[in-house]
Parts: structure tokens; C-alpha cells; sequence
């Protein structure tokens, strides 16, 4: 198939969706995560539920967008991509599932046990996603072992090797930092000291893994080769650097918007170091390199290409606007006024 | 089991389940639009509680539209990565369309509007429910879009071993896509309707809140009848639409054997698919098929024998799911013309306000009915005439897909009762109390 230069601009939008998705559910699910070790009664808890109440669902939609983008101008490496990983992609959709409707339905019974069954689908079904989607995109960086009909020959204790796990841990401990500097934002007093603490101590262990998994990119990937041929490229890992060594310099100061920017920074950054090694590949194959999914052989025709690009160039602004509109109208600290009325989680 | 069923049952159970939410998200936005806009205009409290109440339900219906609607955009690539590698430039695109355009507002308005109702003025807090109930119509118009498609494809020339996008508007203005979202959303909104009325005549039937449900009571009466009569008149299109694209599952719907010219309409029918005939054909109308399907009494329709075995869809299945539907939309036409009637005095015929609450199940059906249709009429063709549904489906384990089937019956099925639990609970709890009790206000009777 021919080039074109939609298909580089669909892989950085391919890209920044999933960055963003990152960036945004991520700290919804360090939330979820933290909530067993930060919350010491129902009323902390539902400081955390309603932390990310008005938020979870519009950040879930860039998942939604960012796979329904990859169908639209990579359909082959969707369908590659969704079919080889079915295990863990739907296990990953029915975390969401309790993960969301937990929001929604907790608040709805006075009675312990209802309440504590569904701080356990917020608890799994935030650590869940968290795994996995570090698993699969550590093995997307390696490569999966996929075959000329994207046949994949392993199952999904193939994805579990010391690479794909170490990404796995790599996201659940950057989404913990991420989540607790968002509750040190919503919240006050004992509760914002104690998510303090979680991200202070969790943000030594994101330093040393992320760490680990640059060092280990560079033994089992060719990922890095990108950044020494386009050195310009340097500073997108640099710039996940610097928002890693900012997070507790700004926790230390109480400026806790900008310890979350710091760490949403990191998390960008993180995930547009995997992308820009990628490129021009899409998911490549451990077993043969002409199975290698890429932004020319994957592609859908230019003309979707480019009525995708108008699309995408026009609304995609629009949502962001809009989306810094409802995150700034309910940037205040959940207060325990709101939490006495009817509409709070 | 082999992957190909395993996978259909998959999608039925997947997709049946996520249309149990989707058509009230569809109605029900808009009314409780309505109701705060009423509140807007008139000032009257009654409305801004009628808002909340219905907004409540609206909101533990959502939830689970909104977790189980995921499921199925990922399941085109777990289960179907043929069909998307041979469609995706056509189909994914739709799909990403309606993300882009419907997903984002509908899910961030709807958290705005959810817990905005002390941080914005009146007027721009209805603003956000109606951009929720565009947004969710908006999406509903790209998904049927994309189903129509697959009903009917377009605007397609196959090139490099798949179908690729040759005119965008064709796409876009496929009339049996229009059709089809024309027939869902009035299907919704008929849904939506009778919930309303269900709910509110089952509190007025007790004596609750009655000044408070009589007016919700007027509004859906009215909203229930415009969609009830024009669901009838445009099924009657959307049919023809039908036979002039897919004669096969015409034949079915109707389960018409013997091509014939003129052919009757059969009020009563027993199919026998395996005999390739109808036990029991009874009550024929003279030249009425022909006149539904082609305008004309004296058109000729194709019956299914015209086909081989293998083109044809599951007649008794298709058969069945359209009649009923059929049957139903009738039913809440004659229903709707009462409830219009009385909607000034609810209590105008007492035995049609006990009856209501009990019809509420019964538009839910005739949705899933119509879906049968859609769907299992189609086949054996996921992309009528251009792609098989057993050439469409994934190259995974069919243990993989029993596995992944029977967790998706047992997790929907409890995660099914827990909604339905809360509707009901917080349907039969009414509304909150006034804020600013009037203690002069007199109660009103029915």
C-alpha cells in the first residue's frame, strides 16, 4: 500500500489518545487502588468516589475513542491487536464494567455489605485495568508473537514474561502516584496527609521502576533506536523525567495541582516514549518481521484517512475545551457539605 | 460448540443486553429535558423535582448502558477481526465518528448535569440535559449508520482484498440506515413513554404524590402518542426498505415460501422450516403483502425457495421476533390513543392505570424483537451480499470464546438484577419531598 502523510498524523493522534487516556483514567484508578489503604471510614471513602465522580466517565470515552480510532485508521492492527489479546482485553472490559458501576450504585443501599462489595469492584476494578494495560503495551513494545495471519502462537501466560509484568507494575505503581497526588487536590486534612505519604512512598518506587524499564527497554527492545537516529526525540523521556523529579518537590510544598500536572506530565510522557519507539510500527512481531503490523500496511484507505483527520482536527479541540470547562467547574475539594447532598456518591 | 456460533451467542448476549439500557437513555433524556425545561419556563417546583426523579432512573440506567456498550466496540475486534480487517475503513470509521462526536459530550454533560445542580444557573443546567439527550440520539444515529451498513452497504469498492470507502455521503446517507435509526429512536422514545406512565400511574393508582405524576402523566401522554401512531407509519417505510434490500429476509419476516405475484398477507401462521412450508396459514388478506412490500397489490414477492438453503436466514426466529414486534407496536398504538385521551384525568378508566405499570416490560420486547429481526434476518451474511458471518469471525480458541460466553451470562444476568432492583426500588420510592412545602395547596384527586 502507498504512503501518505495521513497515516503519520494518525499515529500521533493514535498515540495522544491513548496518552490522554492514560493520563486521565490513570488517576482514576490510582484512586480505586489507594482507596483500602488511605480510607479509614465511609465518609473518606466517599470522598474518593466522589474525587473522581464527575470525571470517570468522561475519561473512560478517551478509551473508547482511542480504540474506536484504532478500527478507523489501523483496522488491521485493531483487529489483530483486540483478537490476539482477547483474554486479558476482556478481562480488562469486565473490571471496567464493576469499576463503573460501583460509582453509581454504592451510594443507592445504607447496608455495610452493599457498600463494601462495591468498594471491592472499585479496589479490582481499578488494579485490573491498571495491570494489564501495562502488560499489553510492554508486550506491544517487545512485540507479540504473531504469525502472517496475526495468529497468535502463545496464550496469555506468553504476555506474563519479566518484560510485560514489569510494565504491568510500571503502570499500577505510576497511576498510585498519579491517583494519590488527585486525592491530595480533592481533599482535606487527614485524609490529603495520608495520600501525601502513599505518593511520596510510591513515587520512590515509580522512580526505580521506571528506571528498571528504560534499562530494560534498551536490553529487550529496539526502542531506543528511534531516539539515538531522531535525537530530538530525547526530550520526550527527559520530559518524563522532569515531571518525575518535580512530583515531590511540589508535594513537599503543598502545591498539589502542580505535583498532579508533574505526574500527569510523567505519564504522558511515559507512555509517548513507548509510541515514538514504535514508530512507524504499530505492533511489531517477535516472530517474523514481515508479520510486523505498521502505519503502511495496517492503514485504512486515504480517503477514510482523511475524512478521520477533519473529524479529529475539528472536534477533538472542541471536547478538550469542554472537558477543561467541567474539570474546572469541579476543581474545588469535595467539601462535606456536597457530600450531604442527594446527587453525591 | 464451534467459534462462529459461540461468537453470534456472544454478540446476542452482548448486545440484547446493552439495548435493555440503551432505548430508555434514548427517551428518557429527552423527557427529563422536557420536565426541566418546564421547570425553566414555568417556575414550578413540581417540574424541577420531575426532573430529578426521572433524572435519577435516568442516571442507574445509564450507568450500565454507558460499561456494556464498551464491551461491544471491543468485541468487532476480539471476535470479529475478519469482519474488521475487511470493513474496518468503512465501519470503524463510523464508529470512531460517533465517539468523537456523541460519546464525549453525552458522558461529560451528563456528570456536569448530574452534579451541577447548585454550581450553574438554571437555564444553563437544562442546557446540559438537552446536550446529553442530543448527544445520546447523535450516537444512535452513527451506530444505526454503521448497522446500516451492514444492512445494506454503500458507497464501498473492494479494493486491496477489502472494502474500502468510495463515497462518504453514499455512507452517510444510506436511506436504510435512516430508516433504521428513524424505527429505533421512535422505538425508544414509545419505551421511554410508557415507563413514565407505568411508573407514574402505579403512584396515582395508590394515591402518591398526585398533583406530582398527574403532570408527568400529560406530558408523556402526549409524548407517547406522536411516536406510538408514527412507529406504525414508519415501519411500514422501513419495510419496503426491507424488500427492496434484502428479499431473503423479507421472505422470512413473512414466511413466504412460493414466489408469488399479489401475494396475501397472512394474519395467522405456523412456519415449518424444516418442511419448507407453513403448517397453519390462516385469515388471508388478498394482495396485501405485495401492497405493504411494493406499493402495488399486484408486485410479485420472492418467497424463500428462490434462494438455496445456506442464503437463507433462520425463518421460524425471524418469523416469530417480526410478528410479535409487529403485534406489540399495534398494541401501543391502541394504548397510547387511551392514555392521550385521559392524560387530564389519569383516572378517566381506572383499569387502564392499574394495567400500565405491568406494560412496561412489553416495549423492552418489542425493541429486542425488532433487533432479532435486524440481526438473525440478516444472516447468513454479516455484510448483506458482500460477507458471510462465518467468514468474519476471529482465528481464536472456541474454549477461549465458551469461557469468555458463559462469563459474560453470569456477570450481565447479576449485574441485569441489580439495576433492575434499584429501578424499581427508587421508581416506587417517588420523588424527594417538596423543598418549600405550600401547605395551602389543596391535594388533587384523580
Amino acid at each position: 500500500m502507498e504512503h501518505n502523510i495521513y497515516q503519520v498524523i494518525w499515529f500521533i493522534l493514535w498515540g495522544v489518545l491513548w496518552a490522554v487516556y492514560f493520563m486521565l483514567d490513570g488517576f482514576d484508578f490510582g484512586l480505586g487502588m489507594i482507596m483500602p489503604f488511605v480510607a479509614k471510614n465511609d465518609m473518606e471513602r466517599r470522598v474518593i468516589y466522589n474525587a473522581a465522580g464527575p470525571f470517570w466517565d468522561g475519561n473512560e470515552v478517551w478509551l473508547i475513542t482511542a480504540g474506536g480510532a484504532t478500527f478507523a485508521a489501523f483496522p488491521k492492527a485493531y483487529a489483530i491487536m483486540f483478537s490476539t489479546l482477547y483474554t486479558p482485553l476482556l478481562l480488562i472490559l469486565f473490571a471496567l464494567i464493576l469499576r463503573g458501576v460501583a460509582f453509581e450504585f454504592r451510594a443507592k443501599e445504607e447496608s455495610p455489605v452493599w457498600k463494601a462489595v462495591w468498594d471491592l469492584c472499585l479496589v479490582v476494578g481499578s488494579f485490573v485495568p491498571s495491570l494489564l494495560f501495562g502488560v499489553a503495551f510492554a508486550n506491544f513494545f517487545l512485540g507479540l508473537p504473531i504469525d502472517r495471519e496475526g495468529i497468535l502462537h502463545g496464550n496469555i501466560i506468553t504476555l506474563l514474561n519479566p518484560y510485560g509484568v514489569l510494565g504491568g507494575l510500571l503502570f499500577v505503581v505510576m497511576f498510585v502516584v498519579h491517583g494519590a497526588t488527585w486525592l491530595c487536590v480533592k481533599s482535606e486534612g487527614d485524609l490529603c496527609r495520608r495520600a501525601r505519604h502513599v505518593a511520596e512512598k510510591f513515587w520512590v518506587l515509580e522512580v526505580l521502576i521506571l528506571g528498571i524499564f528504560l534499562v530494560a527497554t534498551g536490553l529487550v527492545t529496539d526502542l531506543w533506536a528511534n531516539f539515538f537516529r531522531y535525537k530530538i526525540l530525547l526530550i520526550i523521556p527527559a520530559l518524563a523525567l522532569l515531571g518525575l523529579i518535580s512530583i515531590p518537590a511540589f508535594l513537599g510544598q503543598g502545591r498539589y495541582w502542580w505535583a498532579w500536572f508533574a505526574s500527569a506530565l510523567t505519564v504522558l510522557m511515559t507512555t509517548a516514549f513507548g509510541f515514538a519507539g514504535l514508530f512507524p510500527r504499530l505492533i511489531p512481531s517477535r516472530l517474523d518481521p514481515a508479520a510486523t503490523l505498521t502505519i503502511y500496511n495496517a492503514s485504512s484507505s486515504p480517503l477514510t484517512l482523511k475524512i478521520m483527520t477533519a473529524v479529529a482536527l475539528i472536534f477533538v479541540p472542541i471536547v478538550i475545551l469542554y472537558q477543561i470547562w467541567a474539570y474546572k467547574l469541579f476543581s474545588d475539594k469535595v467539601s462535606p457539605e456536597f457530600l450531604e447532598t442527594e446527587e453525591a456518591y | 460448540m464451534d467459534v462462529v456460533l459461540a461468537s453470534r451467542l456472544q454478540f446476542a448476549v452482548a448486545s440484547l443486553f446493552h439495548f435493555l439500557f440503551v432505548p430508555l437513555t434514548l427517551g428518557l433524556s429527552i423527557l427529563t429535558a422536557i420536565f426541566e425545561t418546564l421547570y425553566v419556563k414555568t417556575g414550578d417546583e413540581d417540574y424541577k423535582r420531575a426532573a430529578k426523579f426521572w433524572g435519577k432512573l435516568f442516571l442507574i440506567n445509564f450507568a450500565l448502558g454507558v460499561v456494556t456498550g464498551i464491551t461491544l466496540e471491543f468485541q468487532f475486534g476480539t471476535n470479529w477481526s475478519r469482519y474488521s480487517m475487511y470493513v474496518g475503513d468503512i465501519f470503524g470509521s463510523l464508529l470512531a465518528i460517533e465517539a468523537t462526536l456523541a460519546f464525549f459530550l453525552e458522558s461529560t454533560f451528563i456528570a456536569v448535569w448530574h452534579f451541577g445542580w447548585n454550581r450553574l444557573s438554571p437555564k444553563l443546567h437544562a442546557l446540559c440535559i438537552w446536550l446529553v439527550a442530543i448527544a445520546s440520539n447523535i450516537s444512535a444515529l452513527w451506530i444505526l449508520l454503521a448497522n446500516g451498513w451492514m444492512q445494506n452497504p454503500v458507497g464501498y469498492t473492494i479494493r486491496n482484498g477489502r472494502a474500502e470507502l468510495a463515497s462518504f455521503i453514499d455512507v452517510i446517507t444510506n436511506p436504510f440506515g435512516w430508516m433504521e435509526f428513524i424505527h429505533t429512536v421512535s422505538g425508544a422514545y414509545i419505551l421511554a413513554g410508557f415507563f413514565v406512565l407505568g411508573v407514574s400511574a402505579w403512584h396515582l393508582a395508590r394515591k402518591n404524590e398526585v398533583a406530582f405524576f398527574k403532570k408527568c402523566f400529560r406530558v408523556a401522554a402526549t409524548w407517547t402518542l406522536i411516536f406510538a401512531l408514527f412507529e406504525v407509519f414508519n415501519g411500514h417505510l422501513h419495510g419496503s426498505e426491507v424488500a427492496k434490500a434484502q428479499p431473503t429476509k423479507l421472505a422470512a419476516m413473512e414466511s413466504l415460501w412460493e414466489t408469488k405475484q399479489g401475494a396475501p398477507m397472512y394474519l395467522f401462521i405456523i412456519p415449518d422450516e424444516k418442511n419448507e412450508r407453513n403448517k397453519v396459514e390462516l385469515f388471508p388478506i388478498p394482495g396485501m403483502l405485495s401492497l405493504l412490500a411494493y406499493h402495488s397489490p399486484n408486485a410479485t414477492v420472492k418467497g424463500l425457495k428462490e434462494w438455496p438453503r445456506e442464503e437463507r436466514p433462520p425463518v421460524t426466529l425471524t418469523f416469530w421476533s417480526f410478528r410479535l414486534m409487529v403485534g406489540l407496536g399495534f398494541l401501543f398504538a391502541a394504548l397510547s390513543v387511551l392514555v392521550f385521551l385521559s392524560r387530564d384525568n389519569p383516572g378517566r378508566f381506572p383499569w387502564l392505570l392499574r394495567i400500565l405499570p405491568w406494560v412496561i416490560p412489553l416495549p423492552y420486547l418489542a425493541c429486542e424483537f425488532g433487533w432479532m429481526v435486524a440481526e438473525v434476518g440478516r444472516q447468513p451474511w454479516i455484510v448483506y451480499g458482500l460477507m458471510k458471518t462465518y467468514e468474519a469471525v476471529s482465528p481464536i480458541s472456541p474454549l477461549q470464546v465458551g469461557i469468555s460466553l458463559l462469563a459474560f451470562i453470569l456477570f450481565y444476568t447479576l449485574l441485569g438484577l441489580v439495576d433492575f432492583y434499584l429501578l424499581f426500588k427508587f421508581a416506587r420510592k417517588g420523588p424527594e419531598p417538596r423543598t418549600k412545602v405550600s401547605l395551602t395547596a389543596k391535594p388533587a384527586t384523580i
